[in-house]
C-alpha cells in the first residue's frame, strides 16, 4: 500500500508540477504579451486619411483633421472595466521639417509611452525634461544626429536624449517628443492624433471594453486589435490544453495501477477477507473495507502529491518559465490534485472491490 | 440446535466428481459439544462450511436454530453468520498487525452497538479467557496458548449460541492445542453449543459426543467422547494391572 501512495504521488505530483508551471508560464506569457503594446486602438471618426503606425494600419484615421483632446483621456479612465486597462498612451502626430526634410513627430508622454513599448531600448536616456526628445535609429542616422546633440526646431532648441536601437519599426523614423512640447510646437494645445490603450486582456473582456470606451467617446473609432488578442489567448490556451492532456494520460495511468495493485492486494488477502465473511461481515462491508483502504491511500497520494509537485514547480521555476514570475497557489489546483486522485483511487478499486465481496467464503475457509 | 437433512455435495475437480457429503442427517441439540473425526478428505470441513453458511449443499437441508440457512440470500446468510455463529479456525487467524484487542474487535465491528460498548465487552471477553492487560499485545507478542485464547475470544465475543471450530488443534502445539481445547470445553459449560471437525481422537476426547464422518458420510452414528475417555482409562489401568 505504501508503493501505491508513492505510485499516486508521483503520477499526482507530475500532473500538479505541469498544472503549476503551466499555469507560472501562461501568467508569465500573458504578463508578457500584455506587455508588447497596444491592443486597442482609438482614433478620430471622422478621419478620411490613411494611418499607419507602428506597423499597424488602421482605416479612415487621420492626424490632420478631427483629433481629440485630452479631456477624452480622462472618459476613458471612467468606463466600468477601468481595472482592466494597464496603460493609456495619447499621441500628437505632425509633420515638422527638420534639416530640411519632411519628418513625422510624435507627440508622447514619455512615462507611458515607456510603459507601453517595453521592447524599446535606447542609446542614451529617456527624457526627463521638456525640452529633451528622442530619436528614432534611422532618422538619427539620416540627420546624423547622435545622443547629446542639439535640434533647432522652429526657433527652439531640443536636446538629443536618446536614440532608439532598431526596431523595425516605424518608430526608427520618428521624433519622439514632450506630449505638451509637441502641441506646442505644431500649434494644437490640447489635442491628441490617436490614443493607444494596453488591456490586460488574457482573462479580461476586451470586446466589452472596446464597447465602453466606444461609449464614452462617441466622436472616436475603437478598434479592438483581433488578431493580437486572439493570438495571445490561443498561445495560452495551447499551453493549458498540452497541460490537460498530459494530466488525462496519467489519470489513465493512475487508475491501471491503482487496478492492479488493488487486484493484487485482494488476490493476496483472500484469508483475510474469508475471516471477514465468515466473521458475518457483508458483501457490502467488505466493499467499504477495500474502498475505504483505497479513499485513504489516495487521500495520502494526493496530498503528499500535491505538496510534492508544487515543490517540483517551485524548482523548476526558474528554468521553465520567468524567473520574475511566482508560482501560482491555487487552491483550486490543490483541491482538484486531491479530488482527482481520490476519484482516480476509488474508480480504480471499484472493480477489486467487487471482487472482493464476491469471493466465495467457502474458498476463503479453505484457505483458513 | 443443527438439523442436517440428507445433505449432498459434489465437487468437480478436475472432471473428476469427487462427492465430499453423502447423505448426511445430523442433529446437534442445545448446549452439546459434538466432535466430528475423520482423516483427512472424509468431508468433515465441507460440513463444517455447510452449517456455517458459507457452502451450500447441492441437496438436503440444513437448519440451524430452526433457520432454513440456505432459504436465506447471500446477504442475510452473512447476517446470520454474525448473530448465530463463531468461528475458531485452523492456525486461530490472528491479524498479526492488530493487537489483541483489536482482533477481537473484529467479531463486533458491524455489531450495533456503540464503540465504547464494543471495547467494553471485547475487554471482558479478553478478561474472561485470562488475558486481561494483555489486551494491547499484537499477536506474536502472545504466548501460543495466548493467541489461542484471543481467537476464542473473537469467536464468542458477539455471544453467538453455536461456535465452530475447525481443526482447532491442528497447527499448534500439544500445550496450546489444550488450552483451546478446555477453553472450548468451558464454553460449552457455560451453554454455548459448539461442533468441532478433527482428525485428532485426543482433541474429539474433550466433546460430548464424538461423530465420524468417512467418505462423505456418517459412519459409526454416535459415541460418547467421556466414555471414551474413560474408556480409555480404564483400558490403560487394566494394561497397567496386567503388567
Amino acid at each position: 500500500m505504501i508503493l501505491l501512495v508513492l505510485g499516486l504521488a508521483v503520477g499526482v505530483a507530475t500532473v500538479v508540477a505541469l498544472m503549476a508551471v503551466t499555469r507560472t508560464m501562461r501568467q508569465a506569457i500573458a504578463d508578457r504579451l500584455d506587455q508588447y503594446g497596444a491592443n486597442i486602438l482609438i482614433v478620430p471618426r471622422s478621419s478620411d486619411l490613411s494611418l499607419s503606425y507602428g506597423g499597424i494600419t488602421v482605416a479612415s484615421a487621420s492626424y490632420d483633421v478631427g483629433e481629440m483632446t485630452l479631456e477624452d483621456i480622462k472618459s476613458i479612465t471612467t468606463i466600468r472595466e477601468a481595472r482592466n486597462i494597464s496603460v493609456i498612451a495619447p499621441k500628437l502626430l505632425g509633420a515638422v521639417e527638420l534639416g530640411g526634410r519632411r519628418v513625422l513627430m510624435a507627440g508622447v508622454l514619455f512615462l507611458d509611452e515607456i510603459r507601453l513599448k517595453q521592447w524599446w531600448d535606447v542609446d542614451g536616456e529617456y527624457p526627463a525634461a521638456p525640452d529633451e526628445v528622442l530619436l528614432g535609429a534611422r532618422l538619427a542616422e539620416v540627420l546624423s544626429i547622435q545622443p547629446g546633440d542639439a535640434l533647432e526646431l522652429q526657433g527652439q532648441t531640443l536636446h538629443v536624449i536618446g536614440v532608439l536601437e532598431e526596431n523595425g519599426s516605424q518608430d526608427d523614423g520618428i521624433l519622439f517628443a514632450d506630449l505638451a512640447l509637441a502641441q506646442g510646437l505644431l500649434g494644437k494645445p490640447e489635442r491628441i492624433s490617436l490614443v493607444e490603450v494596453a488591456a490586460l486582456c488574457t482573462e479580461c473582456p476586451i470586446e466589452m471594453i472596446v464597447e465602453q470606451i466606444s461609449e464614452a467617446l462617441p466622436q472616436a473609432r475603437v478598434t479592438a486589435l483581433r488578431q493580437a488578442v486572439t493570438l495571445r489567448m490561443e498561445t495560452v490556451e495551447h499551453l493549458t490544453d498540452f497541460a490537460l492532456g498530459i494530466s488525462l494520460v496519467v489519470s489513465a495511468i493512475g487508475a491501471l495501477v491503482v487496478l492492479m495493485t488493488m487486484l493484487g492486494a485482494v488476490s493476496e488477502r483472500r484469508q483475510e477477507i474469508g475471516l471477514f465473511r465468515a466473521l458475518g461481515f457483508r458483501q457490502a462491508h467488505i466493499k467499504r473495507v477495500v474502498l475505504g483502504e483505497a479513499l485513504a491511500v489516495s487521500l495520502a497520494g494526493g496530498v503528499v502529491g500535491w505538496m510534492a509537485g508544487m515543490a517540483t514547480a517551485i524548482a523548476l521555476r526558474p528554468s521553465l518559465a520567468d524567473v520574475t514570475t511566482p508560482v501560482v497557489w491555487d487552491p483550486w489546483l490543490a483541491l482538484g490534485a486531491i479530488g482527482g486522485t481520490l476519484l482516480v483511487g476509488l474508480g480504480g478499486s471499484l472493480y477489486p472491490a467487487m471482487r472482493a465481496a464476491r469471493l466465495d467464503p467457502s474458498t476463503a475457509l479453505r484457505s483458513l | 440446535m443443527i438439523a442436517l437433512h440428507n445433505v449432498w455435495k459434489t465437487y468437480n475437480t478436475d472432471g473428476a466428481p469427487v462427492h465430499a457429503l453423502r447423505g448426511v442427517s445430523l442433529n446437534v441439540a442445545e448446549g452439546e459439544y459434538v466432535a466430528v473425526m475423520g482423516p483427512s478428505g472424509s468431508g468433515k470441513s465441507t460440513l463444517l462450511a455447510a452449517i456455517g453458511a458459507m457452502n451450500p449443499p447441492d441437496q438436503g437441508q440444513v437448519l440451524v436454530d430452526g433457520i432454513d440457512v440456505y432459504g436465506l440470500n447471500v446477504e442475510r446468510q452473512a447476517d446470520f453468520r454474525h448473530e448465530y455463529l463463531g468461528f475458531v479456525f485452523q492456525q486461530l487467524q490472528l491479524l498479526p498487525y492488530l493487537t489483541a484487542l483489536e482482533n477481537v474487535l473484529l467479531g463486533l465491528v458491524i455489531a450495533r452497538l456503540t464503540r465504547a460498548e464494543k471495547i467494553s465487552r471485547a475487554r471482558e471477553v479478553l478478561r474472561e479467557v485470562g488475558l486481561a492487560g494483555k489486551e494491547n499485545r499484537l499477536p506474536y507478542q502472545l504466548s501460543g496458548g495466548e493467541q489461542g485464547r484471543v481467537a476464542v475470544a473473537r469467536a464468542i465475543v458477539n455471544q453467538p449460541p453455536l461456535v465452530l471450530a475447525d481443526e482447532p488443534t491442528g497447527n499448534l502445539d500439544r500445550a496450546t492445542g489444550t488450552q483451546v481445547l478446555e477453553l472450548l470445553r468451558e464454553l460449552n459449560a457455560t451453554g454455548h453449543t459448539v461442533l468441532m471437525v478433527t482428525h485428532d481422537a485426543e482433541a474429539a476426547e474433550y466433546a460430548n459426543r464424538i461423530v465420524t464422518i468417512r467418505d462423505g458420510q456418517i459412519s459409526d452414528g454416535h459415541s460418547d467422547g467421556a466414555a471414551l475417555r474413560e474408556h480409555g482409562r480404564s483400558s490403560s489401568h487394566e494394561k497397567a494391572e496386567e503388567v
